[in-house]
């Protein structure tokens, strides 16, 4: 027990220096991968008055969505630097502004009122969680700013303030569930988080399945953060699907396909179809977990374009080659694109000229060209349904050959009456 | 609903859920229970668990070039509780120490360590999470009958509390350090006079309990997602078994966390995931109302 005493004799001071010098070597260690954070440091002019733009990038950098928004911030970051190469915007270089939203709802309208009143961003791109933007849209609306959301949402929503370049239900979830359809699947269950994304979502799969003469055999919700799936698991062999409907979202994900596997149950007994799993989502719930299930997004990084393969590579140099795309991440870094032709278009880059020039614009994006619909400012875009590979990518089966219109309140579907305007 | 292998299974996933709560809760019971530390940094120490046993399965596969064996994961188990202790210990003797006598502080200060330490490890790892490859002798199910499949994780999990818990009988009952430990936690001052170093006692009893948490996360690696957060999905269970089991009553934490496990499990099946934990939550209330200082309680005099 010498060893204990002679600890015992170190002084604290001492072990706290030693510490606190753990804490920083291992900071700087990690910073090599953030050094886009730091791009925060901005000059002072003002939002478009000198020869640079000064633009907003809004996600979570810590806590726990910092998961998947870190990869959209660095997809952002990446196309404000290729728009900046190129000349820039109206001849003038666009400046990131960064900041973290922290997971917290409230942190993101508070950033976002920081954003668009101290720094007077000409524009903001961020947000994940359907909950983030919803408390960021009446700052948006209130201060007349201008957002660019770019994740695939419950939809049912517009807003004048907002550009939704991530898929609406009928651009993934509806077309998803008519492709299993043709497929002949008949037995449904419905599995989400508790939250306004997934309980949004099964009430249109609900309306959707009675217009098809079906009937979901189960619906189960389980809270944000649930990682104990073996009751859900043997709720569900015993309604005895042929599919499930996932809409659970961020680390239940993980827990689910490691649960299911360990009780013995792969995609050939029934395959899972994920929502809001993508590339990024499968290396954390190792591909060998998940292999053969299925997803609905809008791009694959096996997406098969010229206008892909150079984003992929550019990721790729700029980040790390262990590092891969999704659907997000292009949705991040198209809708920059998209501003900038807006912004281009307008010969301006304040919100109301901005916004009269976007009906139209266009952009070849990595996963097609995508195309800003002025009536809801959402982007029509391709619709893939895929199938996760043993080495974690996805293998496209099935595609919309060409992009959807976005209708957020589903107004070109009968059965989807109770959601219209 | 009434098929009875699927309530036969769903015993089975009740007396996992219990394993796991106790595997989560154990480490809980020293710091919180025997120290009445109010340690919110617990669910980090899993973290670190669970890291440590991806590091090493990581440093396998670039050593040997091939797939991790089924034997590195055995070998990150006691690594595991030895990097969590070893954090532990340095954070008990930097913060914790200065705290004693002052629960609400200590609340505060675990969960900036908390805080701090979620931060770390995204900075060390990266926010996305990682992924630990389960070993083969791991992967099977156990078939007792055609329905009803058991998976041999849990088994597994289940046999490590029982040696976890058999090892810190062993630690509490008939180690030096154990009957020193259980002096200090009944009657400090006596214990101190006595000539025990309470300080060291203090420092090796937080240790420990962050050992555990290593253990739990090395075995939480195999079910759930490993990533910096992941300690905020297990700590709110931990506490609560804790103190239903009643403080300072390890046999009491055995007993919360199956009796927590199993109802979760029933209710869950019967209702839902949200509804099955209200009601567990609701129980445990009321069973406190009743009962408050839980279902074993330290006979004072």
């Amino acid at each position: 027990m010498a060893f204990f005493k002679k600890i015992f004799k170190i002084p604290g001071v001492a072990l706290a220096t030693l510490a606190m010098a753990l804490l920083f070597a291992a900071a700087a260690c990690g910073g090599s991968d953030s050094d886009a954070a730091s791009a925060t440091a901005v000059p002072s002019s003002g939002s478009s008055a000198g020869d640079t733009i000064k633009v907003g990038v809004l996600h979570s950098l810590s806590g726990t969505m910092a998961i998947s928004e870190t990869a959209v911030r660095d997809a952002t970051l990446l196309a404000i630097e290729e728009i900046n190469a190129a000349g820039g915007v109206l001849g003038k270089q666009l400046v990131p502004v960064v900041e973290d939203g922290a997971s917290d709802w409230p942190t993101f309208a508070e950033k976002a009122q920081k954003l668009i009143q101290s720094d007077k961003v000409s524009v903001v791109f961020g947000g994940w969680t359907s909950a983030s933007r919803k408390a960021m849209l009446p700052v948006f609306e209130g201060l007349n700013g201008l957002l660019f959301y770019p994740v695939q949402y419950e939809g049912l929503e517009t807003s004048p303030n907002i550009f939704y370049t991530g898929a609406t239900t009928n651009q993934q979830i509806v077309p998803a569930v008519e492709y299993l359809l043709e497929q002949g699947k008949t037995r449904f269950f419905l599995l989400g988080s508790d939250y306004v994304f997934p309980r949004t979502s099964n009430l249109i799969i609900n309306a959707q399945l009675k217009a098809a003469g079906l009937e979901a055999v189960g619906e189960e919700y389980t809270p944000l953060g649930h990682v104990e799936y073996s009751t859900v698991i043997n709720k569900i062999t015993a309604a005895n699907p042929d599919v499930v409907f996932s809409t659970l979202n961020g680390d239940s994900n993980v827990a689910l396909f490691k649960q299911l596997k360990d009780a013995g149950i792969s995609a050939s007994d029934f395959p899972v179809i994920s929502v809001s799993v993508a590339e990024e989502e499968i290396r954390g719930i190792g591909a060998e977990n998940i292999v053969d299930h299925l997803v609905a997004w809008n791009y694959y990084q096996t997406t098969d374009t010229p206008q892909n393969e150079a984003f992929v590579a550019a990721y790729k140099a700029k980040y790390g080659n262990d590092r891969v795309t999704d659907d997000p991440i292009e949705a991040g870094y198209f809708g920059v694109y998209l501003w900038a032709a807006a912004a281009e278009k307008a010969k301006s880059t304040s919100v109301a000229d901005v916004k009269a020039a976007a009906p139209g614009i266009q952009f070849n994006a990595p996963g097609g060209v995508v195309t800003i619909n002025g009536a809801n400012q959402h982007v029509s875009k391709t619709v893939r349904v895929g199938k996760v590979r043993s080495d974690g990518q996805i293998d496209e089966i099935w595609s919309s050959n060409g992009p959807v219109e976005p209708d957020p309140y589903l107004e070109t579907y009968e059965w989807a009456s109770q959601f219209h305007r | 609903m009434t098929d009875p292998a699927a309530w036969g299974l769903q015993v089975f996933n009740g007396l996992s859920m219990g394993s796991i709560f106790l595997l989560v809760a154990l480490g809980l019971a020293l710091s919180f229970g025997l120290m009445n530390i109010i340690n919110l940094a617990h669910g980090e120490f899993i973290m670190i668990g669970a890291y440590t046993t991806y590091s090493i399965q990581q440093a396998a596969i670039s050593f040997t070039g091939g797939p991790a064996s089924g034997v590195t994961f055995l070998i990150a188990i006691p690594v595991a509780f030895l990097v969590a202790a070893t954090v532990g210990f340095l954070i008990e003797r930097i913060i914790i120490r200065h705290l004693y006598g002052r629960s609400l502080d200590t609340l505060l200060a675990t969960w900036g360590v908390g805080l701090g330490l979620q931060q770390l490890a995204r900075s060390i790892f990266g926010a996305p999470n990682v992924q630990v490859v389960s070993p083969g002798w791991l992967s099977g199910t156990i078939k007792i009958t055609s329905t009803l499949v058991l998976p041999m994780k849990r088994i597994f999990i289940i046999l490590l509390v029982v040696v976890c818990v058999g090892g810190l009988f062993w630690y509490l009952y008939r180690s030096a350090w154990g009957r020193r430990t259980r002096a200090v936690m009944q009657n400090r001052q006596m214990a101190s006079s006595l000539g025990v170093a309470t300080n060291q006692v203090d420092s090796l009893t937080f240790a420990m309990g962050s050992g555990l948490a290593g253990v739990a996360g090395c075995a939480l690696a195999l079910l759930g997602p490993i990533g910096p957060s992941m300690g905020t999905f297990y700590i709110v269970d931990a506490f609560i078994v804790v103190i239903l089991g009643g403080l300072g009553q390890i046999p009491g934490t055995i007993l919360a966390a199956l009796l927590i496990g199993m109802l979760n499990s029933l209710f869950e099946f019967s209702t839902t995931a949200v509804i099955g934990k209200v009601l567990v939550f609701a129980l445990v209330i009321l069973f406190l109302q009743w009962k408050p200082k839980g279902l074993m309680q330290m006979r004072g005099r």
